[in-house]
This record gives C-alpha cells, sequence and structure tokens, in this order.
C-alpha cells in the first residue's frame, strides 16, 4: 500500500499540472481530449454492459410474446417463459424441409446465419427484397395434449415501404390452412403501412388458405379477390399500398420454392 | 445574470420557447409527434439529456479549450444519450421499440447543443442544469401538443386509447392520414408559432430588410 501511496502522489500533481495550464495551450487541449474521451467511453461502456443482460432477457420475451400470439396462446398473466416452454424449436433446411439437428435450436441465430456466406445464399430472384436468404431457419411446433401437431410457427421476412417487416406466419397442421401473421418488427408508416399490426386486419389472415387443392400458390394481399375465391384473398390495408404488396411478396416468397415449400409438402403429407 | 432560479424554469416553457421562438429542434419535432406516448418519452428523454449535458459541461467550462469545445460537448451529449438509450431498451423495451434511431437522434437535437453553447459555457452548474431541465420542458411542452393534435386527428386516439372510434375499427372518424406523416407537424408548429405571436406580440422578430418603397415617376 505505502508504494502504491508513493506512485499516486506525483500523478495527481501531474494532472493538476495539466489542469493549470492555460485553457486554450495544446497540451491542455490534448489533456482535455484523451481525459474526456476515457471517461466517456468507460462511463457508456459500463452502461452497455451492465444492461446487456436484462436487454437480452426482453428482447427474447418480446420474441417469444409474438410467438405467443401468432399462435393464439398469448395470455397476459400468464408467465411467458412457462406459456412458450410448451413450444418445440427446430431448425429447418430450407431447401430439404428436413430439420437440421447439428445446429441447437435453443442457440441457434437466424440473422446471424442469414448473413454468414457458409449458411445463407445470394437470392438473384428475390421479390422480398430481402438480399441473402439464411439456409437455415428456426421454426416452432405446437402439439396438442396427445403428441400430434396442432400448428406450425415460421418466421418470414421482407421488404415494405420504409423496412424490413420481420414475422412470424403460424399454419394449422395440414400445412395450407393460415392460423395468422404477425410482424414484431417494422418501422412502416404509422397509421398507414403499420396497420398491419392492426388486430382488425390480422384477423382477416385467420382461416385463409395458401394454395389450392393441386398446390398452386394462390394466397394474395390485394384490392380484390382473385377468380380463384376469398379463401386465398387477404384485402390489403387502405392507403399503403406499397406495405401490402410488400407482405404480399414476402407471404408469397416464403410459402413458395424458395421458402418454406419443400416443408409444407412434408406437413401436408403428414411426416412430421 | 438577474434571472432567478424559477424564471430560468419557467422561461423556456412559453416566453423563450426552444421551439416556437428559438426555433430549434424542429426535425426531432417532425418525427416523434405521431404518437402522444412517443411524443411524451421523447420529451422526457430529452429533458433529462438536456439538463445534464448542460450540468457537466458547465462544471467543465473552465477546462475545455475553445477549439476543440464543440467536440466536447459532443461527446458529454452522445454519452448521455446512449445511455439514455441503453437505460430505455432495459427497462421499457416496447417504448424503446417504437422509439427506435430518435433517441440516437437526440444527439444531433439543436436545442441540447444550443443550451451547451448558449447558456452552460458562461454559466454555473446548477444554474445550467435548471436550463436545460427548463428548455426540456419547453420542447416537451411542444412535442405534446402537437403530439395531442396529430394522434387525435390523425389516428383518433390519445395515448393509444381510442376517443374517436376510426373506420378502420368499425367505427365513424374518417381519420386524416396527413396528420399522421411529418410534413402535418411543420403546419401544425408554424400554426402553434402564429399563436404563440399573437398572443405575446413581444415575440414578433423585427424584420431584417424593409421592402423599399419607390415613388413612380
Amino acid at each position: 500500500m505505502p508504494e502504491q501511496n508513493g506512485q499516486n502522489e506525483p500523478q495527481k500533481g501531474l494532472i493538476r499540472r495539466f489542469l493549470d495550464l492555460p485553457t486554450d495551450s495544446v497540451p491542455k487541449t490534448l489533456f482535455v481530449a484523451v481525459s474526456l474521451c476515457l471517461v466517456a467511453s468507460m462511463v457508456v461502456s459500463a452502461a452497455a454492459v451492465s444492461l446487456r443482460p436484462i436487454q437480452q432477457v426482453n428482447a427474447l420475451r418480446d420474441k417469444q410474446i409474438n410467438i405467443l400470439q401468432v399462435a393464439g396462446r398469448y395470455d397476459p398473466q400468464a408467465n411467458v417463459t412457462e406459456a412458450f416452454s410448451v413450444f418445440e424449436p427446430h431448425v429447418l433446411e430450407l431447401a430439404t424441409g428436413e430439420f437440421a439437428d447439428q445446429f441447437d435450436a435453443a442457440t441457434f441465430d437466424d440473422l446471424a446465419a442469414a448473413s454468414d456466406p457458409e449458411t445463407s445464399i445470394a437470392l438473384q430472384d428475390d421479390p422480398a427484397s430481402i438480399g441473402r436468404q439464411s439456409k437455415f431457419v428456426t421454426i416452432y411446433l405446437l402439439r396438442n395434449d396427445d403428441g400430434s401437431l396442432d400448428k406450425v410457427i415460421l418466421p418470414l421476412h421482407g421488404y415494405g415501404l420504409w423496412s424490413t417487416l420481420y414475422g412470424f406466419i403460424s399454419l394449422e397442421a395440414n400445412g395450407n390452412d393460415i392460423y395468422g401473421l404477425q410482424f414484431y418488427q417494422h418501422a412502416e408508416t404509422p397509421g398507414l403501412g403499420a396497420e398491419v399490426d392492426n388486430p382488425r386486419w390480422k384477423a382477416l389472415w385467420q382461416g385463409k388458405k395458401l394454395a389450392d387443392d393441386s398446390g398452386n400458390l394462390l394466397i394474395t394481399v390485394a384490392k380484390t379477390a382473385p377468380p380463384q375465391g376469398e379463401e386465398y384473398h387477404v384485402d390489403a390495408l387502405a392507403g399503403a399500398t406499397l406495405t401490402s404488396v410488400g407482405v404480399d411478396n414476402l407471404v408469397r416468397f416464403w410459402m413458395g420454392e424458395a421458402g418454406y415449400a419443400p416443408f409444407l409438402a412434408k406437413l401436408q403429407a403428414g411426416e412430421i | 445574470m438577474a434571472q432567478t432560479k424559477r424564471q430560468m424554469l419557467i422561461d423556456p416553457l412559453v416566453d423563450n420557447n426552444p421551439i416556437t421562438l428559438q426555433v430549434l429542434g424542429i426535425c426531432s419535432a417532425l418525427a416523434v409527434t405521431s404518437s402522444l406516448q412517443v411524443s411524451f418519452v421523447m420529451a422526457i428523454a430529452v429533458t433529462l439529456v438536456t439538463g445534464f449535458s448542460s450540468m457537466f459541461i458547465s462544471m467543465l467550462r473552465n477546462h475545455i479549450p475553445g477549439s476543440i469545445r464543440i467536440i466536447v460537448q459532443m461527446v458529454i451529449i452522445a454519452s448521455l444519450v446512449i445511455i439514455v438509450d441503453q437505460v430505455l431498451k432495459a427497462y421499457a423495451y416496447e417504448i424503446s421499440k417504437t422509439l427506435s434511431v430518435f433517441v440516437g437522434l437526440i444527439i444531433t437535437n439543436c436545442i441540447v447543443m444550443g443550451r451547451a453553447e448558449a447558456f452552460a459555457m458562461k454559466n454555473p452548474p446548477v444554474a445550467s442544469f435548471i436550463d436545460g431541465v427548463g428548455n426540456g420542458l419547453g420542447y416537451g411542452l411542444i412535442l405534446m401538443l402537437v403530439g395531442f393534435i396529430r394522434e387525435l386527428f390523425g389516428a383518433g386516439s390519445l395515448f393509444g386509447i381510442n376517443i374517436l372510434q376510426t373506420v378502420n375499427n368499425g367505427g365513424w372518424y374518417v381519420p386524416n392520414g396527413m396528420l399522421l406523416l411529418p410534413p402535418s407537424a411543420f403546419f401544425i408548429i408554424g400554426l402553434l408559432i402564429w399563436a404563440f405571436r399573437t398572443w405575446k406580440p413581444e415575440q414578433v422578430e423585427e424584420p431584417e430588410y424593409k421592402i423599399q418603397v419607390v415613388d413612380a415617376h
């Protein structure tokens, strides 16, 4: 301890010497710049590091709430983690529709996978404007009490007007009937494009079908219903043409051949 | 400084309002006022940042070299903003999601810099803190007024609670979509400045130029 005091003594004197310099001199300017940056960076990193665990819990909770909502299992009173534990996460290889068991679903990071050249592909034909598509995604299965499949929850994303919309679609076990669609992250115009969050609009998706009996993908978000009928049509948002087109593109992209089609085929064949 | 502390706090609300008189911080006032809740959080965040940044800058004012003073102010302001952002993400996750980039943009809010340059560099810490808080509150007041008008008539709700049942939700009110877009805030702020200056004519600025009147030959 005494040695340390001995070291501190002249150091204090050093700071004092700098502080006593004329304010506009070069050494003082350098001293103020360096010490301010040091102090500021320490304060900022301390705040960031100490709050990170709470933030991660928040982000995870938010995602879980969205999955619960899209599956119609959300109860604001209930414990989120507990309610979420009934969901079965799996990492899915899109091209084959098989579960990729080399990844642990609990730790698999979809966002990182989508930017890693090892696990993603640059899209040539890219209607959803996402640039790179991950070959693997985390999906969630929801089972009935007897172990039979109830719903599948599939993540999807694509570009709207201002922003990429990230969301989940939930399908019934037959792989064709839509149960719900919900976006958990987007920056569309409030009141117009952001009406994708309107419960009334989200409710329109329930009971719609993706494809007809011969497997043609017909689901569309448009002003008027396609000739094949209302059951493949979700009314577009009034005043938000580009967001609606974006949602249409992204749903059709992810439900199509480049997306979940191989997995949906397996689902329809009852292989999951 | 003949101003009392009380005056320092009250003055920026109406008589020396940062938005309507100093015409600072317009950009963020356009961006965040489409809903009251966001305006409210933004108002609190800006008030805290302006108050504390003014205080810290004032504490250091005798040691800040003139040549780097703007950068020094920016470093202090930016650090405070990052802390506010991190705290929001940890304790008000939903709101931080709606505010998204706007919290970060407090750094570029002219009011914070304006008070640092105009007041905190020349006044003691406590007075600077009060001045910063006062200006933050003045900014917040306008934000809330604009947010009130925009959310009520643009979305038919206040703080997210339905007041006017909109057509989208099966009601009667056809919302004015333009009010939800940033340009509408220009009109509202313009009208507010007009109202303020009609109420307090001493806020009207002297014209910088007079149009010369020349007698016709």
